[in-house]
């Protein structure tokens, strides 16, 4: 089953179907195509509305004001919990905490890929087994000793500031944020890489073994180069992941060091004075920016790392 | 076999720092897994036998959360969230699984008959996979407020007799998050039969069409038959996906207004950080954990055994 087949033209000879039934067919495609797009059209009409317009008219309704002030309000003025700076702040914790976690996370998962594939060793694949496993294990079960674990790492940080004068970003919530999407993360990235080297040919391995190339050598000479695909799969798998996490964000960072996904929640639900609904929906698409950008511009890779989350190569 | 093993073993240290070097390196990712997963579910299973509630404790004492959510599912009157919690669960990931399923299959179906467009189409129907749970929400939450989504829209349009309040009423809430979880994820199982689909064997559909199959039949009897590794696929990972499902449930409903719309992933997280006990939450994440663990072992077993 190859993820490539999608962009291939259908294999299947065209069945013979009737005008009628292709209009069928059509209609069908476009009608759900509306349902998709609607919920997304919907909010961006109502971020570009004033909010009486939009708490007094039609959502289908094409703004009549257009404003792009709930825009403004949203990056730099909007209320998460009781400071109202805007979310421009949790954006950037956000990109502090996918960068860093991306990066590592993906280069580990390369070299565990390369080992496990090219450097077979007894009991490989227990080993990958069990990292396997872990990519599926609903985070409540790891969640509190993370919290216990993180706690002592904050209490370290803080005795390290307390002797030496710097806590070497032990206990600070970004930095456990980027340990804790690294952890969690390094299943999937190793099992993209196993797949793809995997399948890419032992001879040259062996070929540069022969040549008396060492283990890095072979690694940065023979397959790094070749694998710029499975890189942005990877890249892109792991940003959306860790860019739209929830759960980890939610528990691990609070106040100032929320990331963008935690401070939505907060702007959304905020239960104080009246809800802003357009500003609220302009939040959620500054939200979603970096994920839409990348989907649109990289859509293909995007699919190929969806499906090779589904295990199969 | 393996390549090190192939190698001319010699007792000089270099050598041997060589032939150890591609476990050295995935030593570390594999001692993290293995404390950071394995020792910390351990370290669960452990606190759910203990009597914790706003920190942790250490001293056993034995079955009693389980036993209290046991009788929770099953005995107690008025309902207990954990009762919510499950019933939840299945209204929920039985309705997220099928119409993931049926629409994903569908719209694959559809494309898949040689469409204009399809490039245009195929990134509409996946485009919400991009969207974070949260946004998924929010914007599902705005769309069907009887205040200012579907109900009024309708009502401006002159049908003033429509009437949906679910995103608001507890008892329908749960549809509500079932609803938002098809739109965003059921792109993905249509990227999956498409897939599943062009990768069919071109000369079994000819041969089925010089039989004079109909379209239906070919559909019904040679296609979807040979998918059934597709189907499997898709529906572990959407039953995992399921019960895995927290932000959702926040976003859709708001931050769960009197756990009405419940799910085990959000009644652990409760207990755990708010209602200080957390014993009770750590017995309903290994719950959650063997529930997975149940249908991913298996499946990942036969997955690593086809290999070799």
């Amino acid at each position: 089953m190859s993820v490539d087949a999608l962009l291939k033209a259908p294999a299947a000879e065209p069945s013979r179907s009737t005008a009628t039934t292709r209009v069928v067919i059509y209609g069908l495609l476009l009608l759900f195509a509306a349902i998709y797009i609607l919920p997304l059209a919907v909010m961006v009409m109502t971020s570009l509305k004033p909010l009486d317009e939009v708490t007094g008219g039609n959502m289908f309704a094409l703004p009549h004001d257009l404003t792009f002030q709930p825009w403004v309000q949203a990056w730099g003025k909007a209320c998460v919990g009781l400071t109202c700076e805007g979310i421009k702040g949790y954006f950037g914790n956000s990109l502090k905490m996918v960068i860093p976690a991306v990066l590592i996370s993906t280069l580990m998962g390369s070299l565990n890929g390369y080992v496990l594939t090219k450097w077979q060793f007894r009991g490989h694949r227990l080993v990958f087994g069990l990292m396997l496993f872990a990519c599926f294990i609903p985070f409540q079960s790891v969640l509190i000793p993370m919290a216990t674990i993180l706690g002592k790492f904050g209490a370290f940080g803080e005795y390290l500031t307390e002797t030496v004068g710097w806590d070497f970003g032990f206990g600070a919530p970004t930095e456990n944020l980027v340990i804790v999407h690294v952890v969690y993360g390094l299943g999937f990235t190793t099992l993209f890489f196993r797949n793809y080297y995997d399948a890419f040919p032992t001879e040259l391995v062996k070929a540069g073994m022969m040549d008396g190339a060492s283990f890095f050598q072979i690694y940065r000479r023979i397959l790094l180069p070749n694998s710029t695909p499975i890189f942005i799969v990877t890249v892109i798998y792991q940003f959306t992941n860790i860019w739209n996490d929830f759960l980890f964000g939610a528990t691990f960072a609070a106040g100032d060091a929320m990331p963008m996904t935690v401070a939505l929640n907060n702007v959304v639900n905020t239960s104080t004075g009246v809800v802003e609904y357009n500003v609220n929906m302009a939040a959620a698409i500054i939200a979603a920016l970096p994920t839409l950008f990348v989907y649109i511009v990289a859509g293909r890779y995007f699919v190929r790392g969806l499906m090779a989350g589904a295990v199969k190569g | 076999m393996t390549l090190a093993a192939s190698r001319p073993s010699s007792s000089s240290l270099r050598t041997k720092l060589q032939d150890a070097l591609p476990r050295l390196v995935l030593a570390p990712s594999f001692m993290l897994l293995l404390v950071f997963v394995y020792g910390f579910i351990l370290w669960t299973i452990y606190l759910s036998f203990t009597n914790s509630k706003a920190f942790p404790s250490y001293d056993l004492v034995g079955w009693g959360s389980y036993i209290r959510l046991w009788n929770w599912t099953f005995d107690t009157d008025p309902p207990s969230s954990w009762y919510t919690a499950i019933v939840n669960m299945g209204l929920f990931g039985g309705l997220y699984i099928f119409f993931c399923l049926v629409l994903g299959l569908t719209l694959a179906i559809l494309l898949d008959q040689k469409i204009r467009g399809e490039g245009i189409l195929r990134p509409i129907y996946l485009y919400p996979l991009a969207l974070s749970f949260i946004v998924t929400g929010t914007a599902w939450k705005l769309f069907l407020d009887p205040g200012i989504g579907l109900e009024r829209a309708m009502h401006v349009w002159g049908w003033t007799s429509f009437k949906f309040d679910w995103v608001v009423n507890p008892r329908m809430m749960i549809y509500c998050v079932a609803i938002a979880g098809i739109w965003q994820s059921s792109g993905f199982v249509m990227a999956m039969f498409l897939a599943g689909l062009r990768g069919i064997d071109g000369e079994i559909l000819k041969a089925a069409q010089i039989d004079g199959a109909s379209t239906f039949a070919t559909y019904r009897r040679i296609i979807i038959p040979i998918m059934r590794p597709v189907f499997l696929s898709a529906l572990i990972v959407l039953a995992h996906m399921a019960i895995k499902s927290y932000d959702l449930v926040l976003s859709v409903t708001g931050k769960n207004p009197g756990g009405a719309a419940e799910l085990p992933s959000t009644f652990m997280y409760s207990y755990t950080f708010t209602r200080n006990q957390m014993a009770i939450g750590s017995a309903s994440a290994v719950i959650m954990l063997m529930t997975i663990a149940a249908i991913m072992v298996p499946y990942l077993y036969s997955e690593l055994r086809e290999k070799k």
